[in-house]
């Protein structure tokens, strides 16, 4: 068996892609499949990847993908469409700023880490820690989240970072959150689709519930806010985006859902004394 | 699970002054300079004087720019009655807190009387059998490389090849690195004069957790950018141009704790370089949450070099801690190209008083239990160590390199070649110096130029002696005496340390 290509340095011309890589009026297919060295080393496949990338590509569908780590980090073209078949692994879309990544399959652990912008749409379930510090775009998940999902999440000007959950999330939803919107619709499943220190220490954001939320499943910090139009409005708009991206046909039911606001965004004025000893 | 704490009733209880800033009035000419330099109004003017309106901090800012030198600074003598146990300082911390019922907030480092134990190393010197070297008149090297090294030379059809497959490494002229200090916990100007020092001294700078702000991408090359568990500011701009990236883990001031910047402190710069809402609290979290291990360290590192396409070292900082040697070696079997450790003397812009001064490890003793460790374990020739967290001299930077650091950080002395006094006001941000501060009428008062050419002349002069000692020793390189704790002898009072810091005492020979 060939070693696994592990390209390093930026001017190491690598024959990465040489068996798997097509590129057809600009949309490139890798079908791992095809690779001599199965399953493909991650720095392997990130480097064809990048290659496609380079090549201004539009379009870059991955057939066979067997939990490689890192696709498309940094990633940064608006217009980059990356169709992902098989099983992404850890950390897919990292720091990603633009493009758009469409999972055929479940992601797995930190799904759009430090994400700038762009769309990252999971068909199956996406794992934990989904959307670690997300700065600005979507992640919508057909399925299931899992623990410490949509953490820490900020918005600035127009970064206004989404995360879309169809069904449910699992405890410290959104822990730590400072900005942003995060949609759990919790279809086909009981009464309370998140669990429990939902919004722990959260001080900025929005969480939207479909379904019951106990006041012994928020975290310290949050609380249950009244719905506003614009509340509204938005969930609305959100359940648009979701039935355009998985064509489903969620329930209108607004009346349903509940609101998780922090209960202040200076969680920590009046926690420290500065006296000079 | 209990609910965040809510302020209680503030129960007032007036503290005696610690310090009184004294005016000569035979020589006051009363232009009232030091009323306006005094960004803690502790001197007001009343009834045709300048009098002390109290809460002086000894700044010295007033000292510095009285025209007439008529002003001291004086420490209020103790005001309560003597006591061997209670020292003045803990009843203080007990008024203060029964008064507000806070946690007491502190900056810069551990202030306590721990001696440093850098203050108990000797260094050797060469006489008669290994003849000294004058760096005036012979080469002495002090350039460092920052990076993962190949760990050995390859011999191929006769030839030396060193791999340079690997990331790069990243040329210093002197084994010397600015630590992290954020914009935010810093001013603009303070930034800009550090980073500028960092380009002329051709050394590298860190970032901070902040961001970069687009004015400094011209000092990118000499940038070492920060991610830590904030995620603060980090965009393409922020990972690709600069010089490294750092995982940060822990700092020396507050090991395990996160990081804190009040929302009075996130001004619409300090927002738009954070990327977060103005006058919201920036919070870092205590750990980073895609970090519950060591493999899950060695992903963000393997995602930091994927999206860097294997251009940049990527390092990992750690706060020194009980059991450094092994966390250390975790870091480079993770894939750290460097790793930081910070002492517990190191410096802070804010944090508990509680952490700053009772956790850590001093850097002395991390240094060398790293250095062992990683050499035991044959991982040491593959990486750079930088180890900072107290450095306040060129002899303690001259003793952590024979302790078995390649690299030297260093932070707040390159603060008080600006201008900081150390009076540990930090996290109130009212700095009168302008660089602990946001507030534009107080940064104005540093010119970057002017601080950056003092800093650039500070550590010129720790270079030129670190070559007078190299050359007194005998070592016409750097490289030979990282490490080399054989040139060092322990003098202090517990001989335990000399053991753990594998040092021999004074009187203790060679072999």
């Amino acid at each position: 068996m060939r070693p696994a290509c592990k390209p390093k340095g930026h001017s190491h011309e690598c024959d990465c892609g040489r068996e798997c890589m097509t590129v057809h009026e600009g949309r490139a297919i890798i079908d791992l499949n095809l690779s001599e060295v199965r399953p493909m080393h991650y720095t392997t496949l990130n480097c064809v990847v990048r290659k496609a990338m380079r090549m201004g590509c539009s379009s870059i569908e991955l057939k066979g993908v067997m939990g490689q780590r890192y696709l498309a980090s940094t990633a940064s073209s608006a217009g980059l469409y990356i169709a992902v078949h098989g099983t992404p692994g850890n950390d897919l879309g990292a720091f990603l700023n633009g493009p758009t990544i469409e999972v055929f399959g479940n992601a797995q652990d930190m799904t759009g880490n430090t994400m700038n912008s762009g769309r990252i749409i999971v068909h199956g379930n996406a794992w934990d820690v989904t959307g670690l510090a997300a700065r600005g775009g979507t992640i919508m998940v057909k399925g299931d989240t899992g623990y410490r999902v949509g953490i820490h999440m900020k918005e600035y000007g127009q970064a206004h970072p989404t995360l879309l959950v169809g069904g449910t999330a699992k405890d410290y939803l959104g822990e730590y959150m400072a900005g942003g919107t995060i949609l759990v619709l919790g279809l086909g499943n009981g009464p309370s689709p998140v669990g429990r220190n939902v919004g722990a220490g959260m001080h900025g954001g929005r969480i939207f519930v479909r379904g019951s939320v106990a006041r012994h499943q928020l975290g310290p910090g949050a609380s249950i806010s009244p719905m506003n139009e614009q509340d509204r409005e938005e969930i609305s708009r959100l359940l648009d985006e979701f039935d355009g991206a998985f064509g489903t046909v969620v329930p209108r039911d607004l009346e349903d859902y509940v609101k998780i606001a922090p209960s202040s965004s200076r969680p920590f004025s009046g926690y420290y004394d500065k006296t000079s000893v | 699970m209990s609910e965040p704490k809510t302020p209680g009733k503030r129960m007032e209880h007036r503290l005696p002054e610690r310090f009184v800033p004294r005016i000569d009035y035979d020589l006051c000419r009363v232009c009232k300079r030091c009323v306006s330099e005094c960004s803690y109004q502790a001197l007001e003017f009343k009834e045709s004087k300048v009098v002390p309106a109290g809460g002086c901090v000894a700044c010295g800012r007033c000292i510095a720019f009285c025209p007439a030198n008529c002003i001291e600074i004086r420490p209020v003598p103790p005001q309560f009655a003597p006591h061997g146990n209670w020292s003045e300082r803990s009843r203080r911390a007990i008024l203060a807190q029964a008064s507000s019922g806070g946690v007491l907030l502190s900056s810069c480092g551990a202030d306590d009387t721990h001696p440093a134990i850098f203050d108990d190393l000797l260094l050797d010197a060469a006489q008669v059998t290994n003849p000294s070297i004058d760096p005036l008149r012979e080469p002495v090297e002090t350039v460092t490389y920052l990076g993962r090294r190949p760990g050995k030379l390859e011999v191929r059809d006769g030839n030396i090849i060193i791999r340079e497959d690997d990331t790069p490494l990243i040329r210093m002229d002197m084994p010397l690195m600015f630590g992290h200090i954020s914009l935010g916990s810093i001013g603009y100007n303070a930034q800009k004069a550090l980073f500028m020092a960092a380009k002329e001294l051709n050394i590298v700078a860190g970032s901070g957790e902040g961001g970069l702000h687009p004015d400094f991408y011209s000092y990118a090359d000499r940038i070492c950018s920060e991610v830590a568990s904030g995620r603060f500011g980090i965009k393409p701009e922020y990972l690709k141009g600069v010089a490294a990236v750092e995982i940060k883990i822990g700092q020396g001031a507050k090991p395990g704790h996160g990081g804190h910047l009040p929302g009075e402190k996130v001004t619409t710069m300090i927002s738009e370089t954070r990327m977060i809402p103005r006058g919201t609290d920036a919070l870092s979290p205590y750990p980073h949450h895609d970090i519950y291990s060591i493999e899950d360290l060695a992903q963000l590192i393997s995602v930091l070099k994927e999206s860097t396409e294997y251009r940049l070292p990527v390092g990992v900082k750690i706060a020194a801690v009980h059991n450094v040697g092994a966390i250390a070696s975790g870091l480079v079997r993770a894939g750290a190209d460097f790793l930081t450790v910070d002492g517990f003397k190191g410096g802070t812009g804010a944090a508990p008083r509680v952490i700053r001064d009772h956790a850590g490890l001093p850097v002395e003793v991390a240094i060398a239990a790293v250095d062992r460790r990683l050499t035991q374990e044959g991982l040491r020739n593959r990486v750079t160590v930088c180890a900072g967290g107290g450095i306040r001299s060129s002899a303690d930077m001259i003793k952590a390199l024979a302790l078995g650091a390649d690299v030297v950080m260093v932070s707040t002395a390159a603060m008080v070649a600006m201008g900081c006094r150390v009076c540990q006001q930090c996290h109130r941000g009212l700095c009168s110096w302008g660089i602990a501060t946001q507030r534009d009428d107080l940064t104005s008062r540093l010119d970057p130029e002017v601080a950056a050419a003092r800093i650039v002349n500070l550590f010129q002069a720790w270079n030129e002696e670190l070559k007078e000692v190299l050359g007194a020793m005998g070592i016409d390189a750097v490289e030979s005496l990282v490490g080399n704790r054989d040139r060092l002898r322990y003098r202090g009072p517990n001989p335990k340390l000399a053991e753990v810091m594998n040092v021999k005492h004074i009187g203790e020979g060679w072999g």
